[in-house]
């Protein structure tokens, strides 16, 4: 009987651990092939076309080229590799203008005759408009529809995930805004984080630190939209007005939030490491006439600097994969930054904000699954951290 | 002379009164042995010399301790130079996570020397005095945790005497280790009570024995006798004390 029950509990277990390992692994493969989705989707979006005059002989545009041709940045073909001749923009309303309704039919049935007609007559237009208005129409070019490009994704430095006719998918601008708040983030949390674990676990008294970690630890279950709402109501109008901002929301902001966030995580786990330093240690110290100072830095911060960087590093992961709080008030403006006072876009946040806006399966939400995988790699290049530095301590004790 | 003299200290933890009216003189450049059952107090009362029961909340001590005629527990006393002239060794190796050199150091670095010609001269004196010098002259560098159990407790020997105590107290220093790492312990102490007065807790009676001039031996916070280490061990005055050397408790 008790081998039986032995026998089932193993099971059981052998069982849960197999099914978890397996959804986590589900998931993670889900999320790459969303993913890399994105790069089998043409640069325009499915259905349209760009059309040319037949005697323009461009035949390639990058997404970045035709997104600044129809935002009119670019006027002239000679600066895409084409002719000299002015670019004339040519979308599906702009119809409207050289028709009226009953030339273009009650049904639009002639739309796809006028659509041509205007192209053939202009040499410099370019036209984006459905492929099934202008099939078999004589006299076009078309641009060659190419994929999106990995380079142009990765090293892309602007992020126009709706732009038509080619949305723009340069994550740099994000990845930048991730690791730049949460840079500072860590930057204000360590000094404090480490000021207030070393006054918990040598300073303060025993009564202090009972009332005080338990409180240090509260802090940790807080929601996140919590620090946020103080972010927003508290931190963003400070900052707007110590620096004369012409909007608070920035990234300072985040970092300043992060900072809050990050701060219980560093203290606990930094105070439980240096309270792990052993007695007989800290003892050995004093017995040689060091002061109590001398000790906590020449002793016990290096007995439990493994301890102390776990916690560090699992507080700039906190603040690298924290979502909603950034989202409230960084101001998501999806550009490199340059100054930490700048509005600008995290990660998470781009996710949060623009995944209910994404049509399923389109290649803006392939886009943002993207996303998710490069934090994916972050996160774990950080927690791959961790491991190394408390498996490299280990060896040395 | 006497280097070391305690009048009727009384020790409490919190409620609980550890050590009863003890009176001691120990002279100087002798190695003294305190010996008794668990729990007795003698390793209380040897962390008194050093004032390191300071450091544990809700103690309370009533009496003198003094060191070259000097009461310790006097307001005026800085601590620090107090603990840099009274060294110990603890009944575990306690290493520091740095390496052997800068386990040597350590004691000459706190306390203000900078001078790399002085510490590395004196690292190496008191890693030959702890007769540890020819086994880890060639890895200086190396964490002090690839060392041994017993060199390890060597070289906080050897931490100890870099500073040049006066006292060196001794609390279980070779329980944790093998025969032979016992052995060349005690050589060492015997070496070190050339320079020093050493004051050790031992559980071994035949450690006590061999290394010590005088012992004493504790019993429920009292010191019961106190005398030369050959009559305490060949005829003891008290009963208790016969009782506990031939084995019959504790």
């Amino acid at each position: 009987m008790k081998k039986l029950i032995d026998r089932i509990a193993r099971y059981i277990l052998t069982v849960s651990g197999f099914t978890t390992s397996a959804v986590i692994l589900l998931i993670i493969g889900f999320l790459f092939k969303e993913a890399v989705g994105l790069f089998d989707n043409p640069i325009v979006d499915d259905g349209y076309v760009l059309a040319l005059n037949e005697r323009n002989e461009v035949e390639e545009l990058t997404a970045q080229q035709i997104k600044n041709i129809f935002d009119e940045e670019i006027t002239n073909w000679q600066e895409v590799g084409g002719d000299d001749m002015p670019i004339t923009v040519f979308r599906l309303e702009d119809l409207d203008k050289y028709y009226t309704e009953e030339e273009l039919g009650s049904e639009y049935e002639y739309a796809g005759d006028k659509i041509a007609e205007q192209i053939c007559g202009n040499p410099g237009i370019i036209a984006f408009v459905p492929e099934v208005l202008i099939e078999g129409q004589d006299g076009i070019n078309f641009i060659e529809d190419k994929d999106i490009s990995v380079k142009e994704v990765l090293l892309g430095d602007e992020w126009f995930p709706t732009a038509t006719p080619s949305p723009i998918f340069g994550i740099l601008p994000l990845i930048g805004g991730t690791l730049w708040v949460s840079f500072f983030a860590i930057l204000i949390a360590l000094p404090f984080g480490l000021a207030i674990s070393i006054y918990l676990a040598e300073v303060a008294d025993e009564r202090t630190r009972k009332f005080l970690k338990p409180v240090i630890e509260l802090l940790n279950g807080i929601p996140s939209v919590v620090y946020g709402f103080f972010g927003l109501a508290v931190i963003v109008p400070f900052l707007q007005q110590t620096f004369n901002l012409p909007v608070g929301e920035s990234g300072l902001a985040g970092s300043l939030v992060l900072a809050i966030m990050a701060l219980p995580t560093i203290i606990t786990v930094g105070e439980d490491a240096m309270r792990s330093c052993p007695r007989n240690m800290r003892e050995a110290s004093l017995a040689l006439g060091a002061t109590r100072w001398q000790t906590i830095y020449k002793v016990v911060i290096p007995f439990s600097i493994s301890g102390i960087t776990s916690g560090i590093v699992l507080g700039i992961g906190r603040a690298i994969g924290e979502t909603m709080a950034v989202l409230m008030v960084t101001g998501n403006a999806a550009v490199i930054p340059t100054s930490i006072l700048e509005p600008l876009r995290t990660i998470p946040a781009t996710i949060a904000a623009e995944l209910g806006e994404a049509p399923a399966g389109g290649a803006h939400y392939q886009s943002l699954f993207l996303l998710g995988v490069i934090l994916f790699f972050i996160t774990l290049l950080i927690n791959s951290c961790v491991e190394i530095v408390s498996s490299r301590n280990k060896l040395k004790k | 002379m006497n280097k070391i003299e305690a009048k009727n200290v009384d020790f409490y933890y919190g409620d609980f009164h550890a050590l009863k009216g003890i009176n001691i003189t120990i002279p100087n450049n002798e190695v003294v042995a305190f010996i008794g059952p668990s729990g007795c107090g003698k390793s209380t009362f040897l962390r008194l010399f050093n004032r390191m029961n300071d450091l544990i909340p809700g103690t309370r001590l009533t009496g003198e301790i003094l060191i070259d005629g000097r009461d310790i527990y006097a307001p005026s006393v800085n601590v620090d130079i107090l603990r840099k002239n009274v060294g110990m060794v603890f009944q575990r190796p306690n290493p520091f996570p740095k390496s052997i050199f800068e386990n040597v150091a350590y004691g000459l670095r706190v306390n203000g020397i900078k001078d790399k010609d002085f510490i590395a001269e004196r690292v190496e004196t008191a890693l030959k005095g702890a007769a540890l010098w020819n086994e880890v002259k060639d890895k200086l560098k190396a964490s002090a945790y690839d060392l041994s159990g017993g060199q390890q407790q060597r070289l906080c020997i050897a931490r100890a005497m870099a500073v040049e105590p006066s006292v060196l107290l001794m609390d279980e220093p070779a329980s944790a280790l093998d025969p032979i790492s016992t052995a060349k312990i005690e050589e060492l102490i015997c070496e070190l009570s050339e320079q020093t007065t050493v004051v050790i807790v031992t559980h071994s009676m035949q450690q006590a024995a061999r290394v010590s001039n005088k012992t004493a031996f504790f019993y429920m916070g009292e010191m019961v006798e106190y005398g030369e280490t050959k009559k305490i061990f060949t005829s003891p005055d008290k009963e208790a004390t016969q009782n506990y050397i031939t084995g019959r408790f504790g």
